[in-house]
């Protein structure tokens, strides 16, 4: 029995996790078509500066969910506005830059903070659930996860802003003959990639020992979640991280951790097979 | 002036003659050693500190007057923690700047990019890291831990602290399924049982549901010869379940890179290690040799495992070096397999004549406070796991990695 809870909540927080790591890239692959390579490191810089945060005397749950964000949001809108933005349409010269962009900033994070491994605890203890301990970090990011959702749910579609995103990502010639500038907008949007990207860096940070390399780590599950999820933007990276999250969990149990994996990716190249266009063109069709 | 075939080649005869002039003159007053590590990439936090032991040893044997009459050149290449790049600087240092004698290598995978090398060349080679044993070829010289003699100590003291039923996590690579089968190994013998046994790709860096199924097994101890940063996640999770206080915790790698002092004190304290060297090591020596590291260096925060090994590895190239009297590399090889020792500052190091390994002391110890902290010392442990394959007296042409059957 206990172990059964133990099991759910491991699976939560497996779907949970794959929400969180793939919430920035569905933003700005799934809104924008803009594959984004450097996606890990900008999840690997939302963790040094909640490190480099909390070293500093800073709240943890402040680094986390408010300074992490804001400052990968900022270099994300840098990196929009001297390079992105010349790329808009080309998906494969996107591809490209973004690949030297994940290389600069690997070797920039080397260059400050060293590469050596660094990391700060959790800072929520583990509790008992009958005779079994589980890490009490994990409801925490179960919560940020249906946050996020929630809150992306309700900003693009209870929204102005959220209204005017959507349209302009759909039409930018009708946004801006309705007086939009498809620019800004996409200045935007894409702030909020990379935001999400460095707050689930920072929320993974201390469960991880964190190197400059970290990113290369999260970047093919973000993109698989993304990618089968299809064009609906939530409903889309719901339905695949929750499936990729279940699977994953059940072999790992089953069997191992390194099967857990292989299942994962086997259970992407047959869903690819049969939905190539991913989830959200047969299921949940017409959703956010 | 009309050039003939024989003034050309008069001219360019004495054109080269002069141009190896200096050379050869530098060669007659300088021994030249030549080192390969990675000082920057992915493994530079086990490259520096070793080249700056090296640098260290080399230039205190040089302040007392160097090795038979002669200074000792330094001819460093950084591999940039890059395989490829071990080839190419291990032809260079054996062939081009015919070097006297090689320190370096890190990873295995790098060793053997240039073992092959030194062993043609005749360069006497010496590889300073711990590593999963079985290496048996004449032209070595090993002097790491290798895992019988790691777990050897560790296992039962681990046990006697915590009970009979051990739960193994080990990296997916050499190593750690090497090093997870003389863990098997010495449970049985110390009259335990392993319970689970689980290997992890060097990425792999969630741990939630191993942790739950660790605990639904229900072992007395975990040991864990993971490597790398992705898996340090794994002592973290750990600690952050609550478990560190329920289930006793060993690892054969955690702290050979300064691990501990990742760790914060809540995470790592209790954790059971077994090494050659700690820096809390406790002697005159250990004391000098951190007093003199930080008045070349700043301070002695960065030494770790593998830098104690190479400073022990010069040491013992120049020990051998004066007891043969000469350059010669069979004189010095023929010193070094007469069991000979030096005193380093993790105390005495031997020679194994079989197999080029050495024979040292493995100190058992547990992490407090960012340090680890000695428990108990096992003096003069011999590499038994390389000794029960590899007879380099009966059979000096020996050449292999033995893959050890346990």
């Amino acid at each position: 029995m206990d172990l059964t809870v133990i099991i759910l909540v491991e699976m939560l927080y497996a779907v949970a996790s794959l929400i969180l790591i793939s919430a920035g890239l569905a933003v700005v692959f799934g809104m924008m078509k803009v594959i984004n390579l450097a996606h890990g490191e900008f999840m690997m810089m939302g963790g040094y500066a909640t490190i480099t945060a909390v070293n500093l005397g800073v709240n943890i749950f402040l680094a986390m969910l408010v300074i992490a964000p804001i400052i990968v949001g900022l270099i994300g809108l840098v990196v929009e506005r001297l390079v992105i933005r010349h790329l808009y349409g080309r998906l494969v010269d996107t591809m490209l830059a973004t690949w030297g962009l994940s290389l600069f900033f690997i070797g920039l994070a080397t260059m400050i903070f060293g590469n050596t491994t660094t990391g700060i605890s959790t800072p929520i203890p583990g509790f008992a659930i009958g005779n079994y301990q589980i890490n009490g970090y994990n409801f925490f990011i179960i919560v940020v996860a249906v946050l996020l959702l929630v809150g992306m749910l309700t900003i693009l579609k209870s929204t102005r802003a959220g209204l005017i995103a959507r349209g302009a990502m759909q039409r930018s010639d009708m946004a801006a003959a309705l007086g939009y500038s498809p620019d800004r907008i996409y200045m935007a949007t894409f702030f909020c990639g990379s935001a999400l990207s460095g707050l689930a860096g920072a929320v993974l940070a201390p469960l991880v020992g964190l190197v400059p390399t970290s990113g290369g780590a999260y970047i093919a599950k973000a993109f698989i979640t993304v990618i089968a999820g299809g064009p609906s933007l939530i409903a889309g990276l719901f339905s695949s991280a929750g499936f990729f999250g279940i699977v994953n969990q059940v072999f790992t149990f089953a069997i191992s951790p390194v099967i857990g994996e292989v299942a994962l990716l086997l259970a992407a190249v047959v869903l690819l097979r049969l939905l190539p266009q991913g989830i959200t063109t047969k299921f949940f069709k017409g959703k956010l | 002036m009309s050039l003939n075939r024989r003034n050309f080649l008069a001219s360019t005869a004495a054109l080269a003659g002069a141009s190896m002039l200096p050379r050869v003159a530098m060669a007659a007053d300088t021994i030249k050693l030549g080192s390969i590590l990675d000082t920057s990439g992915i493994f530079d936090a086990y490259g520096k500190p070793m080249d700056m032991a090296m640098r260290l040893a080399v230039a205190e044997i040089n302040a007392a007057g160097g090795l038979l009459g002669k200074q000792v050149e330094v001819v460093a290449y950084d591999t940039q923690s890059d395989m490829a790049l071990y080839s190419q600087y291990g032809q260079q240092l054996a062939r081009q700047n015919k070097v006297d004698v090689v320190h370096g290598g890190i990873l295995s995978a790098s060793r053997e990019a240039i073992r092959q090398t030194m062993r043609k060349t005749k360069t006497p080679y010496f590889y300073n890291v711990l590593y999963e044993g079985g290496v048996c070829d004449r032209n070595i010289f090993i002097n790491g831990v290798t895992p019988a003699q790691q777990v050897e100590a560790l296992v039962p003291y681990a046990m006697a602290k915590s009970g009979k039923k051990v739960y193994i996590l080990a990296a997916d690579y050499n190593y750690g399924q090497i090093t997870a089968r003389w863990i098997q190994k010495f449970v049985a013998d110390n009259g335990g049982e392993t319970v689970g046994v689980d290997f992890f790709p060097l990425d792999v860096s969630d741990f939630g549901s191993t942790i739950a199924k660790i605990q639904s097994v229900g072992p007395d101890l975990v040991i864990a010869p993971l490597v790398g940063g992705a898996h340090l996640s794994f002592f973290r999770q750990w600690a952050a379940a609550g478990m560190k206080d329920r289930i006793a915790l060993a690892s054969t790698t955690l702290g050979v890179g300064n691990e501990h002092k990742v760790l914060t004190p809540e995470e790592g304290n209790g954790i059971m290690v077994a090494y050659n060297y700690s820096q809390e090591l406790d002697t005159p020596a250990n004391k000098a040799f951190k007093d003199r590291w930080a008045a070349a260096y700043g301070d002695s925060n960065l030494i770790h495992e593998t830098a104690v090994s190479t400073y022990q590895g010069v040491l013992t190239w120049a020990e051998a070096l004066r007891q043969a009297g000469s350059m010669d590399r069979d004189a010095l090889i023929a010193a070094l397999e007469s069991g000979l020792s030096v005193e380093g500052p993790a105390g005495r190091i031997t020679v194994d004549p079989k197999t080029h390994h050495a024979v040292l002391d493995v100190h058992i110890m547990e992490f407090e406070n960012q340090g680890m902290k000695v428990i108990e010392t096992l003096p003069q442990r011999q590499p038994i796991d390389t000794q029960a394959v590899c007879d380099l007296s009966a059979n000096p042409n020996d050449n292999t990695q033995y893959e050890i059957e346990i």
